[in-house]
């Protein structure tokens, strides 16, 4: 278990990297830091490890203090973006780094390493050096050295954005497995909301040193707690459209839809609806937003719509071979929506 | 078409001239301890090993290479470990001021190690007992060297990303063990051109030793060169030219070795 109260890091010049991170990651759980770059999620990962040192607040591990406790101390592996795996060592020295500094014989530790390896697949590999390795293999020697020191958790920096997309879904599915089997707890840091979604059992939004909502996957993608969040997850961005107050009606990009119960006026009332969240209708619907079709992209199975209301833009995703062509007016027809109020979502 | 092949003639007789220029000297270097009567030109020699047999009678010459040895592996030895360590220092700390006080020390080391300083360093290795001894030698000749190694070894240093340190400091290594371990491997050919570029120095060095050293058995041999003229102040070129050769095998051979097993090569291992 990994506890964080209070945490806030300012780097010399005033930067607040880190304003106040409470946070508990439950034993065996596979959480995800996730934000746009520049929002702290890597200084909070290295702050976890030991790499930076907080301004104020408390990280514990497994109750215990390691605030004050040098890296190599605190029980924990970290994985680099760049993997850092040794130039001038083969796989198995690289492997069994961990062990020779905790004073573990040759012997053993090569024989650690070796049966690390096998259950990555590395076995042939054992006497290579990192230059002679695939992107996906190199990553593959990172993670199996980090799983020989049997740490208390695991620390992922941007495990998979160094390979390439194909990879990056099949070194997903195997990550995943292998935590699963493994059950350490493990803290991941990505930018790419998919990879959160696809990998973690929680995942906590980041945006400037601030933790803006912490969930599962399913709350986080169906209830996001900000405009900020719903615009940063799903891999077709949520459409924000500013919606306007009158009695029990709402206003919205033409359409007059049903104002939500107890909703009351603001300065900003945002309407979201995700693409996939919408139908279209080429005859009339009252419920509907009227508009003409502007753009299609072909994402293979489906269609990304681009309609064009009044005064705004409205993407929706049809099945593919469902789309009408551009021109021909049309209505989009939400399913499911959220209100935003102040930015913040409006509970009804 | 005459102008042409003029052309090319006149840049053709220019660089074998140039040429000759630089390999007349090798070639002196190679025939003259050879010859039964060398002199100052180049000539076919009449073909004798004699002189090698009078270098290896006069007393200082055999020793004064194991001096020059001495004196310059360990003036190396103490350059490389003190230039790695503060090199690494400072590329890896932040310290006010550091570009200045690099280029501070880089300056006054041509100073330091020049004519200037003659007369303090002879009255400091007096006073110090160093006057005489290969440890006198070894540190003011290093002293010299020092800061352009730092300054060199620092670009090496920079240019080896920290996150093999950090990765190696989360599994819990000690700074000492990550010098060990991480860092003098992944720099270790900047630190064997430092060395050898070390040695290549206090080899063929010869002001200090000569003003450093009085008793002649701890000469090296760039000292005892100067010392083959004859009684009537003329050079014994058989002596020299042989002596010569033999001081410059061993220097000769370290680069072959040194360029051979630390020749500049990454090995990768960062996905960039």
């Amino acid at each position: 278990m990994i506890s964080l109260h209070d945490l806030t890091k300012i780097f010399p010049g005033g930067v607040r990297a880190l304003d106040g991170i409470d946070l508990t990651v439950a034993d065996g759980e596979f959480f995800a830091l996730l934000g746009p770059s520049g929002c702290g999620k890597t200084t909070l990962l290295r702050t976890i490890a030991g790499l930076e040192t907080p301004t104020s607040g408390k990280i514990s591990i497994n109750d215990t203090d390691v605030t004050a406790l040098p890296p190599g101390n605190r029980d924990l592996a970290m994985v680099f973006q760049d993997y850092a795996i040794f130039p001038h060592m083969d796989v198995t020295t690289n492997i069994a780094y961990p062990l020779r500094i905790k004073k573990v014989p040759r012997a053993q530790r090569t024989a650690k390493a070796a049966e690390v390896a096998a259950r990555l697949s590395l076995t042939e590999l054992l006497h290579r050096r990192p230059a002679e390795l695939s992107g996906g293999q190199q990553q593959r020697v990172a993670l199996a050295r980090a799983i020989a020191c049997h740490p208390a958790a695991f620390l992922f920096d941007e495990p998979l954005s160094n390979l390439d997309a194909r990879l990056r879904l099949e070194a997903r599915t195997f990550l995943k497995r292998l935590q699963r089997e493994l059950a350490v707890t493990t803290v991941f840091v990505t930018h790419d909301q998919a990879e959160a979604l696809a990998l973690a059992d929680r995942i906590a939004v980041m945006s400037h040193g601030r933790m803006v909502q912490v969930g599962t996957p399913t709350e986080i993608f169906h209830r996001p707690a900000t405009t900020f969040v719903a615009s940063f997850i799903g891999s077709t961005p949520m459409n924000l459209l500013p919606a306007r107050l009158a009695g029990a009606a709402l206003h919205v990009a033409g359409a007059t839809l049903p104002a939500p119960a107890g909703l009351t006026p603001a300065d900003h009332l945002t309407y979201g609806v995700r693409p996939e969240y919408m139908d279209l209708s080429l005859t009339e619907r009252p419920d509907a937003f009227p508009g003409v079709i502007s753009v299609l992209e072909n994402l293979g199975t489906h269609t990304l719509v681009t309609l064009e209301t009044p005064g705004t833009l409205i993407q929706l995703v049809v099945p593919e071979g469902d789309e009408p062509p551009i021109g021909t007016p049309a209505w989009a027809v939400p399913r499911r929506a959220l209100i935003y109020r102040d930015q913040t979502l409006h509970t009804p | 078409m005459i102008r042409h092949t003029l052309g090319r003639l006149t840049a053709t007789v220019f660089l074998a001239l140039v040429l000759a220029f630089f390999t007349l000297p090798m070639l002196w270097l190679a025939s003259a301890p050879f010859d039964d009567t060398p002199r100052i030109t180049t000539s076919v020699p009449e073909f004798t090993l004699n002189n090698f047999a009078a270098i290896l009678d006069n007393p200082y010459a055999l020793g004064s290479i194991r001096n020059s040895l001495i004196q310059g592996g360990g003036a190396a030895v103490l350059v490389v470990v003190l230039a790695a360590l503060a090199a690494y220092a400072l590329s890896r700390v932040r310290v006010p001021g550091r570009d200045v006080l690099l280029y501070l020390l880089l300056l006054l080391s041509s100073v330091v190690t020049g004519t200037a300083a003659m007369v303090p360093v002879f009255e400091l290795a007096t006073r110090l007992d160093l006057i005489d001894t290969h440890l006198g030698v070894i540190l003011v000749v290093s002293g010299g060297l020092l800061p352009a190694a730092i300054f060199i070894l620092k670009d090496f240093m920079d240019e080896t990303p920290t996150t093999y340190e950090e990765s190696a400091r989360v599994f819990g290594a000690t700074p000492l063990q990550i010098m060990r371990h991480i860092v003098v491997p992944l720099v270790r050919p900047g630190l064997a051109t430092i060395a050898v570029w070390a040695l290549a120095s206090v080899w063929g060095g010869f002001l200090f030793q000569f003003i450093l050293l009085r008793d002649p058995e701890k000469a090296p041999g760039s000292v005892i060169l100067y010392t083959l003229y004859t009684e009537g102040g003329a050079p014994r070129l058989d002596l020299i030219s042989t002596f010569s050769l033999l001081y410059s095998l061993p220097v000769v051979a370290m680069y072959l070795f040194v360029s051979q097993r630390y020749g500049f090569r990454f090995h990768g291992g960062i996905k960039a």
